[in-house]
């Protein structure tokens, strides 16, 4: 029986486990030195905030393992030893397989700092940073001020963390307003006011030069470059973007740009060698996507399509249309299709902001053909078959807001936009777009 | 804001201490002119329990309520026991004519609620002469303690949003030293309320003023639970309103079954028994109310003319009819967590404890075995009933009417629902009866999951199987499970009280009623991926 063995017990090494098993009898070994059992990473931050205990994180029970014969193994991956199927753990266990999936993941990036080794300093990534976080940072009596380095979506995650227990937090973002290499400025402003309204000290356009340490090597203070300003802190975390988790591949076979390298099929440079999730890099980008994507939802498609191609249906990896979501405090965000952060020479660009400033839709078109091309919704929620949709339908903006019924997602009772949106787009575009009342049957129908 | 909260609690101990301590005082005796009148109404024909309970209750001595109980129940024992004791001699001497005559002098009933009752005549003391003030000692002091508690969280909880920071870190909301010491207040206080309920009837004497000028008559042991049912839901509400202000559809839900319990659970029955009708609770569907078809309801409704009629008709209708009509068009949560009280409980005093229910498989698999045999019970139990009742017969199928009845009330009644139903919801969460027990909840179950416009939608891909939505289901359903698949929930046992939808943080459940076809969805695949793949997988 041919031997699947996977690294990383990650959404993606998951996700093709499961779907192998659904299509075969193969033998199925999850390796991880992180955790016993998969667990939702991007849940982390709960467990600190007190919202979930860390069992809760986990998607399957203890018993869906056995049951549905995937076997886990305890163990950091030393080296692949890929002529003979092997391999070679830290403590000298070795493992033989047929395949091997690589779902490793993503580790913190550090850029040399000078202090960033010492005791207090940390990412937002694993377990294991969760468990650190706890040590240094249990309470504002313990820390008395953190210090997040980098204006993420993990930055922020982290900042939401420790403001949860009341610690004092200071907020260093490179860039002259939160993500907004990713958001248009409506919403990155958006976003700035959110952190401030919580008491964060944010501060835009700086950059870390040095962590400080007092005597015993615990953090004493971090120094901003542009201004030398030296803030006193207990903690800082260190959210600067992740970089794919190869660093045991280095002396393989196997060919590792930032990531390790894969054709369409996900396929490396080694036969029977695969590589998916965060850790996997495209040879030539897909689309619009970026080489290297470090996205749950991406994670688990490459999952449930490699497992096609493991049990005989090779398939290449085809990802969908953009989607992806996250939540800035108390606003959530969905995208659907791109909106970029700056306006590219075909398209026009539809902003409306609710006067509590809290909430706000943007959609990109092309101004020629008007056709959609993407959608960013801040504090409204919007459903994903709609766009999908819309998007494999190539329909218009005009066709987009018309139908606003049919896309708000927002729980039953929520004050509805719609008539203030269409108006606004017309008033500006001079266009008479009426509203559709939503339509069950619209909302089922497939293309 | 944190000394406000501080002193809130300070003052909510004070009032629950002084509420507690209120059954240890008064003094407890009757005049032998209060012992005849009571003798005389209740028509006993025991030629002794006379004199046994004037030597127990007519006295000086300065008697406690636990003291007078147990003369009182001693009373009752010491009279049943000589008739026994005349009906085992006569059994011997096999004269079953003297036999037989022996057992009209038997006294049945419960031994503390005919205390209950005499001590409600027999009761003296401050309670009773300051009713008034002792309501505002107690029930003001522990709502206005309750409300200190809970405003200043409007500020503390920080901005509108989803605020569930620290629920596990807390020792009374993370089944800690203080969760057990709540649980054992309010298993005590049911047990006592169910099965003792002389011992608290200080309580109802701080309500005889407030009752009477409802109902015009004094205050039971269930004015005083209707009265706090009231008060705890209306307190906690509160709380409800200022922890989901930025969700109307909390807001309107917790307003729904606040309105139900204090008008139609609370008000209009006692007005109705003002008006010497039946008090009944329109809202109050067979079969948790499990009694509506007992003799004395049936025969209770027969002698009340129009009204009695009206209230048989409608109670039909409701459970036959409107109940599942109304879970067609928009499930069970209609009832659930919009009208029902046990449900308004548990959304109100019990939220603080809804993490507690168990995800697991099995515990689901427990779940659908118990909650179908209470209902099947319930059925067999009024069917047992209602043939005995026509055809005046003592049982049916061999199965005693009396005896299925009594079981019944107590088991479910009273150690289900009540004891551990509302007594555990510190540990075990707070739709423990609700998911368990409810025979209504299994009806209304059934038509949701098999016959109904209402589902869970999950939205496409979006889910990132954080848990948020399983931790916080009241029903212990694992919501992730289906939301990480891309399949909507359609399931029995979902009350609809939209909390999973409230606690995604990336929007991906929505409540609806939508057309039936494509309400159950399985995928493979989750949207977002190749449309090829999407289509090969879960088209097969």
């Amino acid at each position: 029986m041919e031997h699947i063995v996977i690294i990383g017990n990650g959404i993606s090494g998951v996700t093709a486990a499961r779907h192998i098993r659904k299509n075969s009898d193969k033998q199925i070994t999850i390796v991880s030195a992180e955790t016993d059992y998969f667990f939702s990473r991007t849940a982390l931050m709960y467990v600190y905030m007190g919202h979930m205990k860390f069992e809760h994180t986990q998607p399957y029970e203890s018993w869906f393992w056995k049951k549905n014969k995937i076997e886990l193994k305890k163990g950091f991956v030393k080296t692949v030893d890929s002529k003979n199927k092997t391999l070679h753990f830290a403590n000298g266990d070795t493992l033989q397989y047929d395949k091997l999936i690589i779902a490793t993941g993503s580790k913190p990036n550090k850029f040399g700092w000078p202090g960033q080794e010492l005791n207090g300093v940390m990412g937002m990534y694993h377990k294991q940073d969760l468990d650190n976080l706890e040590k240094y940072a249990p309470d504002n009596k313990a820390c008395k001020r953190a210090v997040i380095v980098g204006g993420g979506l993990i930055g922020i995650e982290l900042v939401e963390m420790l403001h949860s227990r009341n610690i004092p937090v200071t907020f260093l973002v490179r860039e002259q307003s939160f993500w907004n290499g990713v958001l248009p400025k409506g919403e990155s402003e958006m976003i700035n006011r959110e952190i401030k309204k919580n008491h964060i000290d944010l501060r835009l356009g700086v950059n870390l030069k040095e962590i400080k340490s007092d005597k015993n090597g615990n953090v004493k203070s971090i120094v901003i470059a542009e201004t030398g300003e030296e803030i006193e802190c207990n903690v800082v975390g260190l959210t600067a973007g992740v970089s794919p988790n190869v660093d045991f591949l280095k002396n393989s076979d196997l060919e590792i740009g930032s990531g390790v390298k894969v054709n369409r099929f996900l396929e490396t440079n080694l036969k029977d060698i695969y590589a998916i999730g965060d850790c996997a890099e495209q040879h030539e980008v897909i689309g619009s996507r970026r080489s290297i994507e470090a996205v749950w939802y991406t994670g688990r498609m490459m999952g449930e399509t490699l497992a096609q191609t493991i049990c005989g249906n090779r398939i290449e990896y085809k990802p969908g249309h953009w989607f992806n979501s996250a939540k800035f405090i108390d606003i959530e965000y969905q995208t659907y299709g791109w909106v970029w952060a700056q306006t590219k020479e075909n398209e026009a660009r539809f902003y409306w902001e609710h006067k509590d400033g809290n909430k706000c839709i943007h959609l990109n078109y092309d101004k020629n053909t008007r056709e959609f091309i993407g959608i960013n919704n801040f504090g409204i929620r919007m459903r994903h078959d709609f766009f999908d949709r819309v998007l494999n339908e190539k329909r218009s903006v005009d066709y987009v807001l018309e139908h606003l019924a049919d896309a708000n997602f927002d729980p039953e009772f929520y004050t509805l936009h719609e008539a203030e949106i269409a108006a606004k787009f017309n008033k500006e575009n001079n266009t008479n777009i009426q509203l559709k009342k939503k339509s069950w049957a619209r909302i089922f129908s497939r293309a | 804001m944190k000394a406000i909260k501080h002193t809130g609690i300070v003052i909510f101990l004070i009032g629950l201490a002084i509420f507690t301590g209120t059954i240890f005082t008064g003094s407890f005796s009757l005049t032998s002119d209060e012992l005849n009148t009571f003798i005389n109404q209740k028509k006993y024909k025991s030629e002794i329990i006379k004199d046994e309970l004037k030597k127990a209750t007519v006295t000086s001595e300065d008697l406690n309520i636990f003291e007078f109980s147990s003369r009182v129940r001693a009373a009752y024992k010491a009279s049943n026991d000589h008739y026994d004791a005349q009906i085992a001699k006569y059994n011997l001497e096999k004269n079953w004519d003297k036999k037989g005559e022996q057992y009209q002098y038997k006294i049945y009933g419960k031994p503390h609620t005919v205390s209950f009752e005499l001590a409600k005549i027999a009761g003296k003391g401050y309670i009773k002469d300051n009713a008034g003030l002792v309501w505002w000692l107690t029930f003001g002091l522990g709502i206005i303690g309750a409300l200190l508690f809970i405003l200043p969280n409007y500020k503390l909880l920080g901005n509108a949003g989803i605020k569930n920071n620290g629920i596990y870190l807390e020792s009374s909301t993370n089944r800690g030293f203080l969760a057990w010491l709540v649980l054992i207040y309010l298993v005590s206080f049911y047990l006592v309320l169910y099965f003792m309920p002389d011992y608290v009837v200080n309580w109802t004497f701080i309500f005889d003023p407030i009752s009477k000028s409802l109902n015009g008559g004094p205050a039971s042991q269930w004015f005083v639970y209707g009265f706090l049912y009231c008060a705890l839901m209306l307190v906690m509400a509160t709380r409800m309103y200022i922890k989901y202000r930025h969700n109307k559809y909390q807001i309107l839900r917790t307003t729904s079954v606040l309105f139900f319990q204090i008008v139609f659970a609370f008000l209009i029955p006692e007005i109705m028994t003002s008006l010497n009708m039946p008090g009944y609770d329109f809202k109050n569907a067979f079969p948790l109310d499990y009694d509506f078809f007992f003799e004395w309801n049936l025969d209770s409704l027969k002698e009340s003319g129009a009204i009695g009629l009206f209230i048989l008709v409608w109670g039909i209708i409701l459970t036959l009819v409107i109940v599942p009509v109304m879970v067609y068009f928009f499930g069970k949560r209609w009832y659930c967590s919009w009208v029902c009280g046990c449900g308004g409980l548990a959304e109100t005093l019990g939220d603080p404890y809804r993490q507690h229910s168990n995800k697991s498989m099995k515990a689901w698999k427990l779940e659908r075995w118990i909650i179908h045999f209470v209902l099947l019970f319930s059925l067999a139990m009024t069917a047992v009933t209602l043939y005995c009742y026509f055809t005046g017969t003592q049982s049916f199928l061999g199965i005693n009417s009396q005896w299925i009845k009594d079981t019944y009330s107590f088991l479910i009644g009273a150690w289900f629902a009540g004891v551990i139903g509302t007594g555990f919801y510190p540990i075990f969460g707070n739709r423990v009866w609700c998911r368990f027990g409810c025979p209504l909840a299994a009806y209304l179950g059934l038509v949701q999951r098999f016959k109904s416009r209402f589902r869970i939608t999950t939205n496409g891909g979006q889910c990132i199987s954080c848990g948020n939505c399983s931790t916080y289901c009241e029903q212990g359903i694992d919501v992730r499970a289906y939301a990480q698949k891309g399949e909507n929930i359609v399931r029995s046992s979902c009350v609809g009280c939209g909390i999973c939808s409230a606690v995604c943080p990336r929007g991906v459940l929505k409540l609806e009623n939508g057309p039936e076809e494509g309400r159950i969805n399985p995928t493979d695949v989750l949207l977002g991926n190749d449309v090829d793949l999407m289509k090969l997988v879960n088209d097969k």
